[in-house]
């Protein structure tokens, strides 16, 4: 066992799932669909709801549009991770798991592969994106264009891990209704992704306590901070934890001797 | 011969770096103070106390005055620019707000909006020498850069009136739209921009034949009509663009000077108020009355690129190199 080997199963997995993602144009248009319509219909609705107060890391007053391009992304982000989760699951139904599973290279070397092929995708998604909104005026300085990707990779790998997560503890593809409803709804609105912290505690203390733990938040507060070419060490911090975390559990989710499968009786996989 | 390129790089960055420091010096209506503010570092440096209420603000041609009008003091105060002592008064009559300096500096307009009266101000004797009666509450004040007239706006009558500088008399008067606030010449004084707080317009006028080129209107995406009150304006000395700061619909519109058409609209801090040019015309600096800030525009990129909280009701903004 080489590093050719180890080269090569990552490209073929990475590759595959850039090849699934390009060939299924309506994933693509999908995918882009959600926060663009976030962007220009429900952003627009609230205009004038912002720009009281200047947060970081803005240095002046901002329209509600560019407060949420960050948090879009990471609703990007946040549904490819839950995306490649549900085609784990697919795969694991299909069985084409079990040919990438019982290949000799170690579990956790597979499961990575199949998070930065995630990541990979998401990424290319965001810039089409902000892509989009700069043609709207909706623009960061030219540098945050750049910051942004180490931000992207790592709130991509960690939202990606959650995915990973929890399609270990998912038998069948319709199961996966309740993720939507459980995660990534609580995730997202719970989050400042939609409004500033300040806002949240304008209505309730818990939900501004809620929403500043919550790691969807530390994520879009990253790539929010890194789009203006700053780094924000907490939320990085806060980020990889939440990633080593996430990505610990989901290895030993897929541990068939120790894991959820085992207790699943091996449906596949 | 490389290292040598950098180091000029690096030299000529710096001293273009010090020509280009300025002050902008910002009158603080409730404080009654002025802020300093440099704004290339983006920080309020101090805050100085200056009268009671002082809102109307400008500097002398040499850059070495400051004109305050504390309307609570009924006097226009003479600042050092660089020490910020009072070294003065100028006898503005009752309740000053908005004055103008004739280009060379060595006469002042008052309008006296109470008295219904423009006070005619000798600088240098520190002396009134002249009350000129204009029409009901007048507000807006401004002479054309070729010193010919001095153009009062009453913004109950309605009323520009054209004070001839050699005569010191009313010499024509021009109805506009309701509640006219600001007015603004271009560099050639062949037009004169004035804006109507209430009918929330634009007007552009012939400063010869004094008859109307074009009415502005605003609508600013998601800001309601009620909200559009026009105040400050300023033309760029090239005549490009002009600028007008909408009041409560916290923007200012960036109009093409040349087509008339609206370009733009920036969100700026709340009920923007006064604008005023950086000597080399880059930057336009706001005042935001709600909000206590102000905010700093970058006219090449046309951004907004920061806000800087000065102290309560920001009110007039003159800036010295």
């Amino acid at each position: 066992m080489n590093i050719l080997h180890y080269w090569r199963a990552m490209w073929g997995i990475i590759g595959r799932e850039l090849w699934r993602f390009v060939t299924q144009r309506e994933r693509f248009i999908s995918a882009l669909v959600r926060p663009l319509i976030w962007l220009f219909v429900f952003a627009a609705g609230f205009r004038a709801a912002l720009g009281l107060a200047i947060t970081p890391p803005y240095e002046t007053y901002i329209l509600y549009e560019v407060y949420i391009t960050p948090g879009l992304l990471g609703m990007i982000q946040l549904f490819n991770g839950m995306q490649s989760s549900l085609s784990m699951v697919y795969d694991r139904e299909m069985g084409s798991m079990r040919i990438l599973l019982v290949s000799p290279l170690p579990r956790w070397f597979l499961l990575l592969s199949k998070l930065l092929a995630g990541t990979g995708v998401s990424i290319v998604q965001a810039y089409v994106f902000l892509g989009i909104a700069r043609a709207y005026e909706i623009e960061a300085p030219w540098q945050g264009y750049l910051w942004v990707l180490p931000a992207l990779v790592l709130s991509g790998l960690m939202l990606g891990a959650l995915g990973l997560l929890l399609s270990s503890f998912i038998k069948q593809l319709e199961n996966f209704a309740g993720v939507m409803n459980f995660v990534i709804f609580p995730m997202f609105f719970m989050s400042t992704a939609l409004y500033p912290l300040w806002k949240l505690q304008e209505s309730s203390e818990l939900l501004k306590n809620l929403a500043q733990y919550n790691p969807f938040s530390q994520a879009v507060e990253l790539i929010r901070f890194a789009l203006y070419g700053q780094f924000n060490q907490a939320a990085f911090i806060y980020t990889l934890c939440a990633f080593i975390i996430f990505m610990t559990a989901a290895i030993v989710g897929y541990n068939p001797s120790k894991g959820m499968m085992a207790r699943k009786g091996g449906a596949g996989g | 011969m490389m290292k040598k390129n950098v180091l000029g790089l690096f030299l000529l960055t710096t001293l273009v770096g010090q020509v280009n420091a300025e002050t902008v010096f910002v009158t603080l209506e409730k404080d009654n103070a002025l802020a300093v503010v440099d704004p290339i570092a983006g920080k309020l440096l101090k805050t100085v106390p200056v009268g009671q209420r002082p809102r109307g603000i400008s500097i002398s041609p040499d850059y070495k005055y400051l004109y305050i009008a504390t309307s609570d003091d009924n006097t226009i105060k003479v600042i050092d620019a660089n020490s910020l002592k009072e070294v003065g008064k100028l006898p503005s009559g009752e309740d000053p707000e908005t004055f103008a300096l004739n280009p060379k500096g060595d006469r002042m307009y008052v309008s006296n909006e109470d008295d219904s009266m423009v006070t005619v101000i000798d600088v240098a004797k520190k002396k009134a020498i002249k009350q000129i009666k204009v029409g009901v509450e007048p507000e807006g004040i401004t002479v054309s850069p070729d010193n010919k007239w001095v153009i009062s706006a009453s913004e109950t009558t309605n009323m520009l009136h054209w004070i001839d500088t050699k005569t010191s008399e009313i010499s024509d008067n021009t109805l506009v739209d309701p509640r006219p606030r600001a007015l603004g010449f271009t560099a050639d004084s062949q037009q004169l921009w004035v804006t109507s707080e209430m009918a929330g317009t634009l007007m552009i006028l012939d400063a010869n034949t004094r008859q109307l080129i074009k009415t502005v209107k605003f609508a600013a995406q998601g800001v309601t009509a009620d909200k559009i009150q026009p105040v400050g304006v300023v033309i760029d000395k090239e005549r490009k663009r002009g600028y007008v700061a909408l009041g409560p619909a916290n923007r200012v519109a960036v109009i093409n000077a040349q087509t008339f058409e609206v370009e733009k609209y920036l969100l700026v801090g709340q009920r923007v108020w006064n604008l005023a040019f950086s000597p080399d015309q880059k930057r336009l600096y706001t005042t935001n009355g709600v909000s206590n800030d102000i905010s700093i525009i970058d006219l090449d990129e046309q951004k907004v690129t920061k806000s800087i909280a000065v102290g309560t009701y920001p009110w007039g903004v003159a800036v010295k190199p």
